[in-house]
């Protein structure tokens, strides 16, 4: 509660808020607000030379190349884009957390390999291996998640990693073992309240990173797949007329980072408020 | 000498296991490679002497063996369609790349740097806000939303630029600048705190209650200090700038080896893509083989351990 009060205090986190709010309503509430439905081509959606209409009255945003609602493709594709990006990061940060905390604390053998995997992940360009897994599998938007969550574990699982040696070398915890205490209690009443804070940051950032590689993705036609639409791949489809109908791409493209730029907001401030050794610093 | 011996080996260890991930996913492919190159009409036995020939019927360790021994003649297979090697398609492409990614690193560095110092000697001014808030701004921007807009302005609208193609430096303006505008905006808020952590030390102190001039302190003490933190930085880029130009490439007509990626994702050729990952992923070894070894020339105080 008392992160919520001091989040709401700072007007930049705020306005993320509020941003990712109203995505995630017209995501949810897409079927009830959007004006058109999002596949139909309008009978009166392209002009008599054949071309996108711009913004009008009736069309508000415009009407894409094939003649759809602008507005109403965006609103059903906050969902597909949320989603992917919710879901990925989910993925991430739960496997990053895992591998972290595994490594952290069996230490040894086990520890080793673990962080070693994580400097070989690090040697992948993160969206080149996304790009070559997604067009050897690219199907459906859960396939997508994955991939993505795939290359964005590995900074969780560093941090969380360097959080619970520190932990683990604690005094409590020794004392906490010599009472016979098991790993589970450990785990649960120790190490994992004391990684809330790391995991609820990452939870935020990382969704920032995600909807960008899904617009990547997206765009380069290997993500989320038409007739689906998502902020990403409406940006490809309209990309070869973006001189003479600049905002088919423009809108899309906009939503994109208007939302990743409010979790990065709502993210950062996150991190003042909850890891207070970095308060002030940044 | 032991440490770059060490470093050397831990590079080593990160390529194999490179290779091994890579080789996993040729063996994840959902297509079989005898019967590709075998061709559709071949028969079942034609496709059994292509399988034998490729030695695809060896045990794995075998396998993987004759792929290692291909990686390291520099054969990274070849393309499906286009029938060449894909070494020959990525040599011919790679220096119009190097050219954007050097490009791009001169932009985002005067970007980044010049303004992530001043931010950091006006903190807490209205110029230090507006420009974290402006380098969060473009940290959070898809790659192709920065490369259209900067077209569609001073291409399409204002016609300073040219719209796409290669060949000299006015095509190189636009692509290194949508780059660097994105990394530039990484590079603020990392010179930032670099700089404000050099500030606070007790030698800049010192150098002010000598009574240094302003423009010296800066120039001499902070400024190169809060850079050695940046140059570990920029082998790490490499992995950014890789993923980065196939986006950017595509948008701009730009014929490096992004573009050449883009072209065999439409084409779903594979070799192709794996090429380039391959590639990326020993730059990006090397580039943080570099770092690690430069850092310690630079200040003294790193030491190799």
């Amino acid at each position: 509660m008392a992160v919520l009060k001091a989040l709401f205090q700072r007007k930049l986190a705020l306005l993320g808020l509020i941003v990712i709010t109203v995505v995630v309503l017209a995501a949810i509430f897409a079927p009830w607000i959007a004006p058109f439905p999002p596949e139909v081509q309008l009978d009166d959606g392209l002009d008599d030379l054949g071309a996108p209409l711009g913004p009008t009255a009736k069309y508000l945003l415009g009407t894409d190349t094939l003649g759809r609602d602008l507005l109403s493709r965006l609103i059903y594709g906050a969902q597909a884009t949320l989603i992917v990006s919710l879901l990925a990061n989910g993925i991430a940060v739960l496997f990053g957390t895992f591998v972290g905390v595994a490594a952290g604390y069996l230490r040894g053998w086990t520890g080793a390999v673990l962080m070693r995997m994580t400097d070989l992940m690090t040697a992948f360009p993160a969206v080149l291996l996304a790009i070559l897994l997604a067009t050897m599998f690219h199907q459906g938007i859960w396939i997508v998640a994955l991939i993505i969550s795939l290359v964005n574990w590995v900074q969780v699982a560093r941090v969380v990693y360097t959080q619970t040696t520190s932990l683990a070398e604690q005094e409590f915890i020794t004392a906490e073992k010599s009472l016979g205490a098991g790993f589970g209690r450990i785990l649960l009443r120790h190490i994992l309240p004391h990684l809330v804070p790391t995991i609820i940051v990452y939870g935020t950032l990382g969704i920032a990173t995600t909807s960008l590689t899904e617009a990547t993705l997206s765009f380069l036609g290997v993500g989320v797949q038409p007739p689906t639409p998502s902020w990403g791949n409406m940006s490809n489809e309209n990309a070869a007329y973006f001189q003479t109908a600049p905002w088919l791409v423009f809108f899309p493209g906009g939503c994109i980072a208007l939302l990743a730029l409010s979790f990065n907001l709502v993210g950062d401030a996150l991190r003042d408020i909850l890891d207070p050794t970095l308060r002030g610093r940044h | 000498m032991g440490y770059i011996l060490r470093r050397l080996i831990q590079s080593l260890l990160i390529l194999i296991g490179v290779s091994i991930i890579t080789f996993a996913i040729l063996f994840a492919l959902p297509n079989d490679p005898a019967r590709q190159v075998a061709g559709r009409t071949a028969s079942p036995s034609q496709v059994e002497d292509v399988r034998h020939q490729l030695g695809l019927d060896l045990p794995l360790p075998a396998q993987y063996a004759r792929y290692i021994a291909k990686l390291a003649h520099g054969d990274l297979g070849r393309s499906y369609i286009q029938r060449t090697q894909v070494s020959e398609l990525i040599g011919a492409r790679l220096p119009a790349s190097l050219l954007l990614m050097l490009g791009a690193i001169v932009c985002e560095l005067l970007i980044g740097l010049t303004i992530g110092t001043v931010a950091a000697l006006r903190r807490n001014t209205g110029f230090d806000q507006g420009a974290m808030v402006g380098a969060l701004f473009f940290v959070s921007m898809p790659q192709f939303l920065v490369g259209y807009a900067l077209l569609y302005v001073f291409g399409a609208w204002l016609g300073w630029l040219p719209l796409s193609g290669y060949g000299s430096f006015r095509h190189l303006i636009l692509p290194a600048l949508t780059l660097g505008l994105l990394g530039g905006g990484w590079y603020a808020r990392m010179m930032r705190s670099s700089t404000i952590e050099v500030l606070r030390q007790d030698y800049v102190r010192t150098a002010r209650a000598k009574g240094l001039s302003r423009a010296r302190i800066v120039l001499v003490h902070v400024v190169p200090n809060g850079l050695l933190p940046i140059i570990a930085m920029i082998g790490l880029d490499i992995g950014y700038f890789m993923s980065g130009i196939v986006v950017v490439e595509s948008v701009f007509g730009w014929p490096g080896i992004g573009q050449l990626t883009w072209q065999a994702i439409n084409q779903i050729d594979i070799p192709i893509i794996m090429g380039v990952t391959l590639v990326a992923a020993c730059a990006i070894v090397l580039g943080n083989l570099l770092a690690d070894l430069v850092a310690p020339l630079i200040d003294p105080r790193i030491k190799l351990k």
